[in-house]
């Protein structure tokens, strides 16, 4: 890595650690219900929501209540963004008067929004009005991410809380996400953004004469008000068919960086709150730590495999060597003003949370290069995670490793003082179990259905890391893709929703019943044979099943994808 | 059940309102006062004509202007509504080649690129001069892919290399900060810069 590059990623890594450790204390203090500067400015509007809707804050929901309340309400997202889509037609702010949605298609965009997935089986500029893009979609930007993080906060609760039956109250948590984190972020982000470039208008598209006289269409649009919330929510859903590539999405090297460090820092934050609300910070510190060690091993194998370049190009007479004129390096389907490292800092960001978004093709990564944010995926997307179900996603994994580390001494597990017992680890199996049977299984079908067939654009290993990259984007929850694969089919859009339900609420929903189960518990205290749960050793054996699991699983299949596509990749070029 | 499901319809409707409506709209009224430039998509209006926006590339084909990065965005065949047709730098609607690292059509494709581009240099083609960018819209190149072209736009203007150079390095951008990105050149700039120079 030249000093260019390190240096860049340097100051990322700096300025995402300075930020994330006041803002989770501040996540701490909006959820424990103390009092916090914001309130002053978004109290009143708070007990206002409160009153319209009968909310009563000090009436808590037991784990079926608050799993209920959040059914519930996510049902009637659906159904009020599906009328939206289907009708838009009939709507207003839709100045290119773009016609409703298909049926399955709009079905898919519903549960890829409420869900916090945003796989994008269309293409925003030529699919969506402007009224589909604020009121429809931004609206689930915050609210699916609102989602994540209300169920974290109830996990963290129940490990807090002792001999005590309820989580909290779901509207509480949803209304004080929204408003003392996710929008005042949002506001600043997005004027930050306009400053660089994103567009924020009501116009329709303009119509511009070239300096070869053609005619082109620019699209317009509300943008920046979306890309803020798409990036802080892990959210991850375009404006545009390109993504963050677009250049009106993410205009230049600084919209990159500050939209970087919006990926991760909630999901980072949140994991420091969590030290402090259980009242041990090593505890967070050695989440983070597994966290980060998984994260910067796969950020330097996907930049080193850029870098590297595609060596078929090179008997063409092109330069991929990185000098000061040129970053060089596999430039496909990647922008200039990016260059490799922002492309596979991205790549690796956005699949180590939940993002999804995209600043590089990944479809055109080179196959170890586009291994990684794969495996990410693959993984759980537990590398700070998604909004909230990171955090819930990689303490299902903490609970198999206490198991574990049980089994080998021989005692009951332990976490945080709470007995991890036959009832947690069957529904924490539970939840594990549903990745692997949505993406080998219900991808593996797609193999064998000649219609589903039809979707892939690429021959060989490559079409089958396309089919399974598109369903473990679905069931994570992550919504990037290998773009190349045609997923607005109508099988496509049917299946892929069905699995991204499943990865969602399949998982939301054991996690809410564990977190009913532990509340009850009581916390023992510290004791000689406790396993500490803050160590290195603790470190080491999360990290290892982390990867051994989603190795495992998945080993087979990633062998006769990428792996097998490396071996096809021509020789390496010889340096001039 | 009926008390949940009256909460949970009213606050749809007020979050909806909240963060659909009153933010985007909020966010909108704040960027046409303060940024109306950046909010209404950078766009370059000459002698009152809209000639596109800064932050798009344009597709150059004439020797006369610097060439931007291949584009492999499409449009909906006019003949033929169920199929697509190649239109480069159609900002109506983004997107990359998606073409795997191994593909027969991505090499054939840089070959082709890399053949033309050797008819004006027969040197070192820089990368980003036969790659598809991700978004089919990238509005720069690298300064050594600029440079790659600066003898055949002179010699295609009647300038001589020194003019190009000089104004090559004139619109060729640093990292921001000296740090984040990579140096840039704008080629929809440095084109309309040389239609000035000719004028002159």
């Amino acid at each position: 890595m030249n000093t260019h590059d390190l240096s860049q990623f340097i100051v990322f890594a700096a300025l995402v650690s300075v930020l994330a450790v006041p803002l989770g204390h501040y996540l701490m203090r909006v959820f424990t219900g103390q009092p916090i500067w914001l309130e002053r400015v978004f109290g009143p509007l708070e007990r206002l929501i409160y009153r319209l809707a009968d909310v009563k804050v000090e009436e808590e929901h037991y784990w079926l209540n608050y799993a209920a309340a959040l059914l519930i309400f996510n049902a009637l997202g659906a159904g009020l963004l599906f009328l939206l889509l289907s009708y838009q037609n009939y709507l207003p702010w839709n100045p290119q008067q773009l016609p409703g949605l298909a049926p399955d298609l709009a079905f898919n965009v519903t549960v890829s929004f409420i869900t916090n997935t945003n796989w994008q089986s269309y293409s925003g500029e030529t699919t969506l009005s402007y009224f589909s893009q604020m009121v429809g979609l931004t609206v689930q930007n915050f609210l699916s991410a609102a989602t994540g993080l209300a169920v974290a906060i109830a996990l963290i609760r129940a490990l807090t809380r002792r001999e005590q039956h309820t989580l909290g109250n779901f509207y509480v948590d949803m209304t004080r996400t929204t408003l003392y984190v996710l929008l005042p972020i949002a506001f600043v982000v997005a004027l930050v953004l306009i400053q660089q470039g994103v567009p924020e208008n009501m116009h329709a598209y303009v119509t511009a004469t070239t300096l070869e006289h053609a005619t082109q269409t620019i699209p317009e649009g509300p943008v920046a008000s979306q890309i803020a919330i798409k990036q802080i929510g892990t959210n991850g859903g375009g404006f545009f068919n390109a993504n963050s590539a677009h250049p009106y999405e993410n205009p230049t090297p600084l919209s990159n960086l500050i939209e970087m460090i919006c990926i991760v820092l909630l999901p980072a934050a949140l994991v420091i709150s969590f030290g402090k609300m259980v009242g041990d910070r090593r505890q967070g510190r050695a989440l983070m730590v597994s966290m980060t060690v998984l994260f910067l091993g796969s950020f330097l194998f996907c930049y080193l495999a850029e870098a590297h370049g595609n060596p078929a190009f090179t008997a063409f007479g092109v330069d991929q060597t990185i000098s000061k004129q040129n970053p060089g390096g596999n430039m496909e389907g990647k922008e200039v003003r990016f260059g490799i490292l922002n492309s596979t800092l991205w790549a690796t960001l956005t699949t180590a949370t939940s993002n999804g978004s995209v600043n590089a093709m990944h479809d055109s990564f080179t196959p170890l290069g586009g291994l990684v944010p794969l495996f990410n995926i693959l993984l759980g997307e537990v590398i700070y995670g998604g909004v909230g179900c990171g955090l819930y996603g990689i303490l299902i994994y903490v609970m198999i490793t206490v198991f574990i580390a049980g089994l080998m001494v021989g005692r009951t597990p332990e976490y945080l003082g709470k007995k991890i017992e036959a009832r947690e680890i069957k529904l924490a199996v539970l939840a594990m179990m549903l990745y692997p049977t949505c993406i080998l299984g219900l991808g593996v079908a797609s193999l064998l259905i000649p219609e589903a067939l039809k979707s892939i654009s690429n021959a060989g290993p490559h079409g089958l890391t396309q089919v399974i990259y598109t369903y473990a984007s679905a069931a994570g929850n992550n919504g990037s893709a290998f773009a190349g694969f045609n997923a607005n089919t109508f099988y496509q859009n049917i299946v892929i929703g069905i699995v991204i339900l499943i990865g969602r609420f399949g998982i939301i929903l054991p996690v809410l019943a564990i977190a009913g189960s532990l509340v009850t518990k009581k916390i023992t205290p510290i004791s000689n044979g406790t396993f500490p749960t803050h160590g290195p050793m603790f470190i080491i054996l999360l990290t290892s099943i982390i990867i051994l699991f989603g190795g495992l699983t998945y080993f087979p299949a990633l062998a006769l994808g990428p792996i097998a596509e490396q071996f096809s990749f021509s020789q390496p070029p010889t340096q001039p | 059940m009926v008390n949940q499901i009256r909460a949970a319809i009213v606050f749809v409707v007020l979050m909806t309102l909240l963060t659909g409506i009153l933010y985007p709209l909020a966010i909108t009224g704040i960027a046409q006062a303060l940024l109306p430039y950046q909010a209404n998509g950078s766009l370059i209006i000459q002698n009152g004509k809209i000639i596109g926006s800064s932050l798009i590339g344009q597709a150059f084909t004439s020797d006369k202007y610097f060439y931007g990065r291949p584009s492999a965005t499409t449009a909906t065949d006019p003949n033929d509504a169920t199929k697509t047709i190649s239109a480069p730098y159609n900002a109506a609607n983004s997107g990359g080649s998606n073409l795997g690292p191994t593909s027969q059509t991505l090499v054939d494709g840089i070959k082709g690129a890399a053949e033309k581009l050797h008819r004006d240099n027969s040197g070192p083609i820089p990368v980003d001069l036969v790659t598809a960018s991700g978004s089919g819209l990238d509005p720069d190149i690298t300064p050594a892919a600029a440079q790659f072209q600066i003898h055949r736009v002179a010699k295609a203007r009647n300038l001589t290399d020194q003019q190009v150079v000089t104004l090559v390095s004139r619109y060729t951008e640093s990292r921001a900060l000296g740090i984040f990105g990579e140096p840039v050149v704008n080629v929809l700039k440095l084109n309309m810069a040389l239609d000035n120079l000719n004028k002159q």
